[in-house]
């Protein structure tokens, strides 16, 4: 319990200090530790799947992409006058989040229906598949179409990037090579 | 970053020790994590992610040139595409081996293998080549663009 509340605690001020600051090569690195720690908070929760993923993706590859992107502008953030409208909007939908979480059922409630309705039948079939993890087992097989569909969505990212700053590199290797003018017609 | 660095990051030897040392068994766990996705924590996603980071870590190191050697960037894109085609191959040989789309218990080999076990290995596969191009991609097409400038 303790620990959990230590690393809320950390997660907070983290964010507040991102949030804060003007010098956005720290806080690139400040948003990796963020995930770091939700990583450890998901560890807690027995989700070591989330938090590999979130450990992997949050702290690793996005941190690069990140700091690659700051690559292409400005180390420090431009001045600009504080505004009071965004932060209202920002902490009415914080609001409504946390009301929404009121409803969920408590943290590690058997009668959860996370714990009833099909969890049962999810762990007999992976034990008939002789697959000991049933996470997969949900992901790749019960779920075969959401993950489908996410491997999508992450082509599809790949293509957007390829085609938003490819474009450049196409363009620029065809006046390298410039065609040959069109034979003139007798 | 306008003004430059005074010294490139592969001049760094404690940069270019440490990450030598560590870029072979990052790629080695990022196997692991993708063939033993079921029996452990892990599976496709994580193992491409963790894959396109060892990679990543070697072109920050020792520059686009050098990673783009190892892993040309038509691959790339080619793998890219492969992943998502691999996956939903695996659901069109299912359907015509009379189930429905993404059912693996159609698939059967000779052998006491499991036709899920079969799918989902398959189909982790493909998700592992896609997610490590598309990072790897998403990189080579940033970092690019930096060192035009």
């Amino acid at each position: 319990m303790i620990i959990e509340i230590v690393l809320f605690a950390f997660l907070l001020v983290i964010a507040i200090s991102v949030a804060r600051m003007k010098d956005l090569f720290a806080a690139a690195m400040l948003t990796g530790i963020f995930s770091l720690v939700s990583a450890g908070l998901f560890t807690l929760m027995d989700a070591v799947d989330v938090a590999f993923t979130e450990a992997a993706v949050g702290a690793g590859v996005s941190t690069i992409l990140f700091l690659s992107a700051l690559s292409l502008t400005d180390r420090i953030e431009r001045q600009q006058p504080t505004r009071i409208l965004p932060f209202v909007v920002v902490a009415l939908t914080g609001a409504a989040l946390v009301y929404g979480t009121l409803d969920m059922p408590a943290y590690g409630d058997v009668n959860a229906p996370a714990h009833n309705d099909l969890t049962e039948e999810f762990v007999e079939g992976a034990g008939d598949m002789h697959i000991p993890n049933v996470v997969t087992v949900v992901l790749a097989s019960y779920r075969g179409f959401d993950t489908f569909g996410e491997t999508t969505v992450v082509f599809a990212a790949a293509v957007g990037v390829m085609m938003l700053l490819g474009g450049q590199r196409r363009r620029r290797s065809r006046e390298d090579h410039p065609q040959p003018p069109p034979e003139p017609s007798s | 970053m306008t003004q430059k660095t005074p010294m490139r990051m592969q001049d760094k030897i404690i940069l270019r020790v440490v990450s030598k040392a560590l870029i072979p068994p990052i790629l080695l766990f990022a196997l692991y994590v993708q063939f033993h996705g079921d029996f452990g924590p892990g599976g496709g996603f994580q193992a491409g992610v963790i894959f396109a980071a060892g990679l990543v870590l070697f072109g920050v190191i020792f520059g686009l040139d050098a990673v783009q050697e190892v892993f040309p960037p038509i691959w790339v894109e080619i793998l890219t595409a492969v992943g998502v085609l691999l996956y939903g191959g695996v659901g069109v040989v299912s359907i015509m081996l009379g189930g429905e789309f993404l059912n693996y218990d159609v698939l059967h080999l000779p052998g006491p293998m499991h036709g899920q076990h079969l799918g989902i290995f398959l189909v982790e596969l493909g998700v592992g080549i896609t997610v490590a191009s598309a990072m790897t991609a998403i990189f080579y097409f940033f970092a690019g663009r930096a060192t035009k400038r």
